[in-house]
């Protein structure tokens, strides 16, 4: 068994940190578009009419019953192949996003839906348009209820971008990974990657805790 | 009488009290409006007007329909037969082509103008301040200039007694502060028909007086057209021109409020009477 090494660590830490400025970048970036794209999603479920619900459903479900994974390589290895190129961190932060845009259209949705139906009432009696309604009315009173689900699903995201290592993306897990295969010494590598999940994860739960309590007052 | 001329005055403004406005022309009127839900009929091909500047207070059991009557007048919910007019103008169908067919999104709002409810549970936008809850479809609905809404909201405020509150959140005043600011916001859209629904019901009986005071200034000192659902005998003898007893359904006895709470010619108004007085 290997012993642990302090300076190794110490040699290896600018590449890792490199790594996990990545892995930030695509989490927060992930995060936009998941947010963005699941209001779509939550929004576009609520239409009046089958022929936007329907298809959408069927979308939403597809991409929520497939591994993220599968996704990450059809978007980076076949998408190519009919003339759709993007950088490989664009292609993960379109991944992430994507993938669990499908998880926040259900927060949305029930955020939504949480909103008294005597708000939706009151507009009705203001005359105010459906448009204003949705802006002024109940999305910020929707939002306010789906911050803490959102940001769990930072967090699980954030635990999700090694898979990103899987098309070249240089995060975290891709650095540890190219420095083991040079000096074949796995125990440091990895040990730091995972232990710089937990010291940003877990205070990022807590903080999350503190805002939930805050928002449910 | 046109709808700017139905805001609340203020207390030294000259007013037209309901009694000598008369009750001019025809403001509401139901026309067979039957309402289902299920296989249970709310309303069973009801007709009932309401003539301009009148205060009605619409009495009886529970399910008896008198809130499905104020929800059907605020489009909150429709007609399954019958038509509703307000103003003269079909609420929830339109003509086109000399037919009646169900209204557009559009016509139905612009009847609704006509229109402000105050609900039983004040209903208030928790996420917007005192003021913007007054200002906000005055703004986005009239078109009215923001400085305009916001003039117009703090004399409102000052009719509810409320001034010093513009600027905190409904959650951080009480139940009948809530419920007055609710009546404000109301009025800021120059409604014809101000609807009450039960707008005590939900208050703590010591917070119930402030609200009543309040309506019976703007009864008293306005001369906007009032339909009230309330189980507060005493306030709906206090302010209006005609109490409609309601029974499944159906109107079953209709007159002043010395008539129907000291006369009553039915036995199901007597019974119900008795029961609540």
């Amino acid at each position: 068994m290997n012993n642990w090494s302090w300076s190794y660590v110490g040699e290896i830490m600018p590449d890792i940190l490199k790594g996990l400025w990545i892995t930030v970048q695509a989490t927060i970036y992930g995060s936009l578009v998941s947010f963005a794209l699941g209001l779509v999603w939550a929004l576009a479920l609520r239409a009046p009419s089958r022929w936007v619900t329907w298809p959408v459903s069927v979308f939403v479900e597809f991409i929520r019953n497939t591994p993220l994974l599968v996704q990450l390589f059809f978007l980076f290895f076949v998408l190519p192949g009919w003339g759709l190129t993007f950088a490989p961190l664009t292609t993960g932060v379109i991944g992430l996003g994507l993938h669990y845009s499908t998880y926040t259209s259900e927060v949305y949705r029930a955020g939504i839906e949480g909103v008294p139906p005597g708000q939706w009432e009151a507009a009705t009696a203001l005359s105010l348009p459906a448009r204003r309604t949705w802006i002024a009315v109940i999305l910020p009173q929707a939002f306010r209820r789906v911050v803490p689900a959102l940001g769990n699903y930072v967090i699980a995201m954030f635990k999700d971008t090694p898979l990103l290592a899987g098309i070249t993306v240089a995060d975290m897990l891709f650095q540890a990974n190219s420095i083991s295969a040079t000096t074949f010494d796995y125990l440091e590598p990895i040990t730091v990657v995972g232990i710089l999940f937990v010291v940003i994860s877990y205070p990022t739960s807590l903080l999350l805790r503190a805002l939930e309590r805050r928002l449910v007052r | 009488m046109s709808a700017d001329s139905n805001h609340p005055k203020d207390h030294t403004g000259e007013t037209t009290s309901p009694a000598e406005s008369g009750g001019g022309a025809e403001l509401i009127r139901f026309d067979k409006v039957t309402k289902r839900f299920g296989t249970h009929t709310v309303l069973d091909s009801l007709d009932f007007t309401v003539s301009s500047g009148k205060h009605v207070t619409l009495i009886g059991p529970s399910g008896s329909g008198k809130t499905t009557i104020l929800r059907l007048l605020m489009t909150l919910l429709k007609p399954d037969e019958g038509t509703i007019k307000v103003g003269g103008q079909y609420l929830t169908h339109e003509e086109k082509g000399g037919k009646l067919v169900p209204a557009g999104e559009k016509h139905t709002r612009e009847v609704r103008k006509k229109i402000g409810m105050v609900f039983q549970q004040f209903n208030l936008f928790p996420n917007m301040k005192v003021l913007r809850n007054i200002t906000e479809a005055p703004v986005h609905v009239l078109g009215m200039d923001k400085d305009a809404a916001e003039e117009r909201a703090r004399e409102l405020l000052d009719l509810v007694g409320l001034t010093e509150h513009l600027d905190k959140y409904p959650t951080q005043l009480s139940g009948g502060q809530q419920q007055r600011v609710a009546i404000a916001r109301a009025l800021a859209m120059r409604p014809q028909v101000l609807l009450l629904d039960e707008v005590t019901s939900a208050l703590d009986p010591e917070l119930v007086a402030g609200v009543l005071d309040v309506l019976r200034d703007i009864a008293h000192t306005t001369d906007i057209t009032m339909l009230c659902v309330t189980h507060e005998m005493n306030f709906a003898r206090d302010i209006s021109d005609d109490v409609l007893m309601f029974d499944a359904g159906r109107v079953i006895e209709s007159g002043s409020p010395e008539k129907i709470f000291t006369e009553p010619e039915h036995e199901r108004t007597r019974e119900f009477l008795s029961a609540v007085l």
